[in-house]
Order: structure tokens, then sequence, then C-alpha cells
């Protein structure tokens, strides 16, 4: 499914494809031919509707590539002189390459902690499906709470609990919320189930494989597509993790993207020269994401899913 | 919408969520050293979670309460440190009678107003379009859509701002070339402007999810309805849409918690419509309670009644939902 890197603005991927990967769609081909005008009217709208979400992007995509002057000078839509390349160049020179750190944090908060968290909620899942214990539907019925909770909610009791442990101010402060994903234990609940019979972890206990060995050596690889599933939620939540952020952080040294991009939008008034630096810092944060997205769709297909279908 | 603001309105249906709690053991032919090893699993596969969770999720909530409690007062001429004094329910009446407080649940409950009905009703009708057989180029319009989503909600309502900034943006060009005179800054015309961002983020992640849903609709029935003469439209709102019920209510249920936290969109609008003020949402009030005006134990008492609407809001909408799934 790798060729779905296509840029939105590609033609569209053949319809055969849209199969792939999944089950054959059950919709019948109509009888009666459809009128040709509902036809273009219906296709019409969709149009409509992917002009909207995409003009932003490609008005990023082009503002990134204008000097200041020519960013409030020209028409937004038109092709001014070429000067994407300065503007990186400026990007990553601004503050002895500020935003370079900045995306090594943002890689750092949204990877590390994935990856973490992921691991810790596969784990977490696996137990409460493979395993039998007293109070085990009142623990998930926990869980099932923690996923309600507003995590805004909880995030101011987390500073002040964070600023008496003099934990403020550091990477742990963003790093460690991010490491809970009740969501993830439900999901990995539900992928353990369908993915991992029984029969298989017991042949090798028979084989006399201990449970963790089985955990990792038996059940993890086939509960992988189910971890990428999981993983990309995770990641996600940490991508989008401003709030969080804003309030842990001071030190701009340690700035995710986002927080940083939006205190450079602070003083773009006082210094309008930071505007290139705002649009092009946003497409350099947006278009990894975008191509990463492209490429696993199977994965989050299946984990939205996997809420919807069931 | 913001950060974690986002992250509930993922797509965790509670209601699949007590699975038969079916042969979840494993016979072990083994005998008590095999359910020792067991045991031992459990807990090594579950501690970190549920330690984690009760670090960053369980605890911060009642220290909450106890913040809530005290009230920071500063001593003398206010020239020294504050001192932390027992307030009562001080802060909760505090919060409960603080205009600016109830007002941002206000803003919050007419943003709703405007937001659901076009976000969910906008990605029911875009799905059943895509799903239905006169839509051609079903793969790329699902990518267009959901691409939104990819964008880190900051960085949305990041670009979004710009696009509403007259002099950067071809939407305040083209407005201007019709004669309208429409200023995405005024202050009737901001909350349009925010309830623009959330639309364009979650639109199309939730017409995926109701796609997904329509996709699983068995074949049986759709012929049958071709066969008693329902036409497309009719075959869409009263089979298919009734069959992806529960899929509606759990978007409901999430858009619903996600709209009680919003931040980054308002946070960044207000910016340029200076009428919004600081405290525009329940969330920008909590922080600005906390961060501006120093008032721990009045954000924590807010925090707590915003969790405390949180959960009854997605109880009434469970509730109805129930209702409307079983009509």
């Amino acid at each position: 499914m790798s060729t779905q890197t296509a840029t939105p603005d590609a033609p569209p991927a053949p319809e055969t494809r849209t199969k792939a990967g999944r089950r054959p769609s059950p919709r019948p081909r109509p009888r009666r031919t459809q009128g040709l005008t509902s036809k273009v009217a219906v296709n019409a709208v969709l149009a409509v509707v992917a002009v909207y979400t995409l003009m932003p992007l490609t008005w990023l995509l082009i503002a990134a590539t204008k000097n200041y002057r020519d960013l409030f000078a020209t028409n937004p839509f038109s092709l001014g002189d070429f000067h994407l390349l300065s503007n990186l160049d400026a990007l990553f020179a601004y503050n002895d390459g500020l935003y370079g750190r900045w995306l090594f944090n943002s890689l750092l908060y949204t990877l590390v902690a994935a990856v973490l968290s992921t691991l810790v909620s596969v784990a977490c899942g696996y137990a409460f499906d493979k395993y039998a214990f007293r109070g085990k539907e009142k623990l998930f019925g926990v869980v099932l709470v923690g996923v309600l909770i507003p995590s805004t909610v909880v995030q101011l009791p987390l500073y002040l609990m964070a600023s008496e442990l003099g934990l403020v101010d550091t990477y742990w402060a963003v790093l460690i919320p991010s490491l809970v994903n009740p969501f993830g234990v439900y999901l990995a609940r539900v992928f353990s189930e369908g993915y991992v019979p029984g029969e298989v972890l017991e042949a090798a206990r028979v084989d006399g494989a201990g449970e963790l060995k089985t955990f990792t050596k038996v059940a993890l690889p086939m509960l992988a597509p189910g971890f990428v599933t999981i993983f990309l939620f995770s990641f996600t939540a940490n991508w989008n993790n401003f709030y969080g952020a804003l309030m842990m952080l001071n030190d701009e040294r340690l700035y995710p993207v986002n927080l940083g991009l939006f205190m450079w939008n602070q003083n773009v008034y006082q210094q309008p020269e930071l505007y290139p630096l705002v649009i092009i810092g946003s497409l350099v944060a947006v278009v990894p994401l975008i191509i990463a997205f492209l490429c696993l769709q199977r994965f989050w297909r299946s984990g939205l899913t996997a809420g919807a279908v069931k | 919408m913001a950060a974690p603001l986002t992250r509930p309105a993922k797509t965790p249906p509670p209601r699949a969520a007590s699975p038969s709690d079916g042969p979840a053991a494993p016979k072990s032919p083994s005998g008590p050293g095999a359910r020792r090893g067991q045991r031992r699993a459990v807990t090594l596969f579950m501690v970190p979670f549920f330690a984690l969770f009760t670090a960053v999720t369980v605890l911060p909530m009642f220290y909450a309460a106890w913040m809530s409690l005290f009230r920071e007062e500063s001593s003398g001429l206010g020239f020294g440190g504050t001192e932390r004094v027992f307030a009562g329910f001080g802060n909760f009446t505090e919060a409960l009678t603080n205009e600016a407080f109830l007002r941002s649940f206000g803003h919050i409950a007419f943003y709703c107003v405007l937001y659901i009905p076009a976000m969910v009703g906008g990605a029911l009708v875009l799905a059943l379009l895509v799903d239905s057989a006169m839509a051609r180029a079903r793969r790329f319009f699902q990518i267009a859509y959901f691409l939104p989503h990819a964008v880190p909600g900051l960085i949305a309502s990041l670009i979004w701002l710009y696009l509403y900034t007259p002099g950067l943006s071809p939407i305040t060009d083209v407005l201007d070339a019709l004669g309208a005179n429409w200023n995405f800054f005024g202050h009737d015309e901001a909350i349009y402007s925010v309830v623009n961002i959330s639309a364009w983020q979650w639109t199309g992640y939730n017409m995926i999810i109701f796609y997904a849903g329509l996709q699983a609709v068995p074949r049986e029935v759709l012929e049958a309805a071709t066969v008693d003469g329902s036409g497309a439209l009719r075959t869409a709102l009263q089979v298919k849409v009734p069959m992806i019920r529960p899929t509606v209510v759990l978007t409901l249920l999430f858009t619903c918690v996600g709209a009680i936290q919003l931040f980054d969109a308002p946070k960044l609008v207000q910016l340029r419509a200076n009428t919004m003020g600081e405290d525009w949402s329940p969330t920008m009030f909590i922080y600005t309670a906390a961060f501006k005006g120093h008032d721990y134990g009045l954000a924590a008492a807010s925090s707590l009644l915003l969790a405390l609407v949180a959960g009854l809001l997605s109880f009434v909408v469970t509730k109805l939902g129930n209702r409307w799934k079983a009509s």
C-alpha cells in the first residue's frame, strides 16, 4: 500500500485499489442506471468539500515559498519568486537552530512516548484478555472511565503536582503524562481477542515457554497490526498535545514544535519578519505527518473501524 | 480543538466494552506452580499501566479536590509570599458566581449548537454520498477529507488564523471582491471562525468512521431495499442511517466531550478577535485563572466543575443515544 503516498493533488488512485487490503465492498451496483444529473451533483458536492479540506494546506505550501514582502504583496495563490529554500535556511538558522531543537523535542515527546505507551497498553490489554482474575471486569471498568475523563481537566492538577515535585520545565513533565492511554488498553484487549488464539498460547506453554516469553515471542508478533494502530492513536494524541506543553514548559529549548510556533506567533505583531518562519515552520512540521498517515492508512483505518463496526 | 482535547474524540465504544468474559484463563495442565506464574505475569503486565494511570490521572483528581478547598492569600502588605488558607467550598461558590466562568459555558453551548449539527451532519452526508453508487474517485475523496486530521490541532488553528487575516488570506480577498463585508475577528463573527476550524479538523475524520460503518451494512439488506423499489435517497435515510446509529451516538458523545474542553482554536482566534477575551472557553478560563491570576484554588475548583459537567453531558448523551438506538 506504499503507492498511496501520492500527494493530495495527484490523480485519484484507480478505483480497484479501494478494495485492496479490506474486504470487498458490499455495495451492490444498482440495477437502474442513476440519472446523470444526480451523479454530477453528487460528485460536484464531494469535489467542493475536497477543495475546502485541501485549500488551507495548498495555501500553506504556496505561502511557504514566499519571502516576507511577497507574502503580503502578491496574490495568495500566485507564485512569487521562489524562496522556499532560503526560507528553510532561515528557519533552521534562526536563533542558533532553535527550530531544529523543537523538531527533536517533538520527536521525543511523540515517538518515544508513543512507543512506550503502546507497549504499556498492549501488555495490559493482553493481560485483560488472556488471564482470569478476581475483579477483572471492575478493573476494566476503571480503564473505561479513564477513557472518558477529559484530559484538560487533569492537566492543571498535574501541573501543580509536577511543580511540587520540581518536575516542571523538564522533559519528564511532558513525557510521563503521555505514557498513559486507557483507550489503547481497550483497543489492545479487542485486538488480543481477535488476533491471538488461546490454543497458540497453550501450545507455547506446553513447550515450556514462560508467560513473559509467550507474550514477547508468540503473542506480540501476532498483535503487530494492533500495535501499530494503538501506536498511531497515541502518536496523534501526543503530537496534538499543546495544552500540556504550554502549562509545563517555560524553557524554550524544551518546546515541541507546536508550542514554539505558538510563541513565535505571539511575537509576530512586533516582529512581522517572523511570519515567513511561522509559515515554513508549520509546513515542515506537517509534511512528515501527512506522509506518515498516507503510508500507514491501513492501520488507522482498522483502528477507527474497530470502534465503528463492532 | 486542543491537544488533549482531541484525544477523547477518538472512538472508544464503551458499549462493546464489556466483552464477554470469554474463556480467558488458559486452563493450564500443570498445577499451582503454573498458576503462580500466571499471577505473576498478570502483575507484570498490568502494573506499569495502572501505576502510571494512578500517577497521572487518579492522583491529580484527588489533588485537585484537595487544592480546591484552599485559597491563596497574600500576607501582610502583599510583598511577602502568599499564604494558603482553608476556604471550604468557597472556591466553588466563587466559580459558580463568576460571570466569566458561567459565560464561558454559554459560549461553548452556542458553539455546540452551531458546530455539532454542522460537523456530524456534514460527516454523515459526506459518508452517505461517498458510499452511494454515484460517487467516483472514492479513495481520493477519503484521503482528501481525512488529511486535515493529520495536521496537529494547534497548527491547524494557526493556518486558519492566517487565512482569516486580511492581507495574507486568499479568502478575505475573494470576499472583498464579492463585496461581502465579513470580519472573521468581529465580535459576532469570531465564534463562526472557531467553529470552522473545528469542523475543518473533524468532519473528514468522522466521515471516515461513518463510512466504515456503512461499508459493514450487509449487502442483502440493501438488495432487499432495492428490490422493494426504494430509491437511493430513501435507502440512505431509512436503511443505512438507522444501521449506523451506534456509531453516530458514539461520535456525538466524543464530540461533546471534546467541545467542552475546547482550547487551541479560540486561544488563537482570540489573539486577533480581542473582544473574545482570554476566558472565552472553560479551559481558557482555568488556564487564565491559574497562570494569570495565580488563583490555583479557583482553577482547581473550576477544573472539577468542568469534569462534573463533562460527566453529566456524557451521561445524558449516552442515555438519549441509547433511547434513539432502541427506537
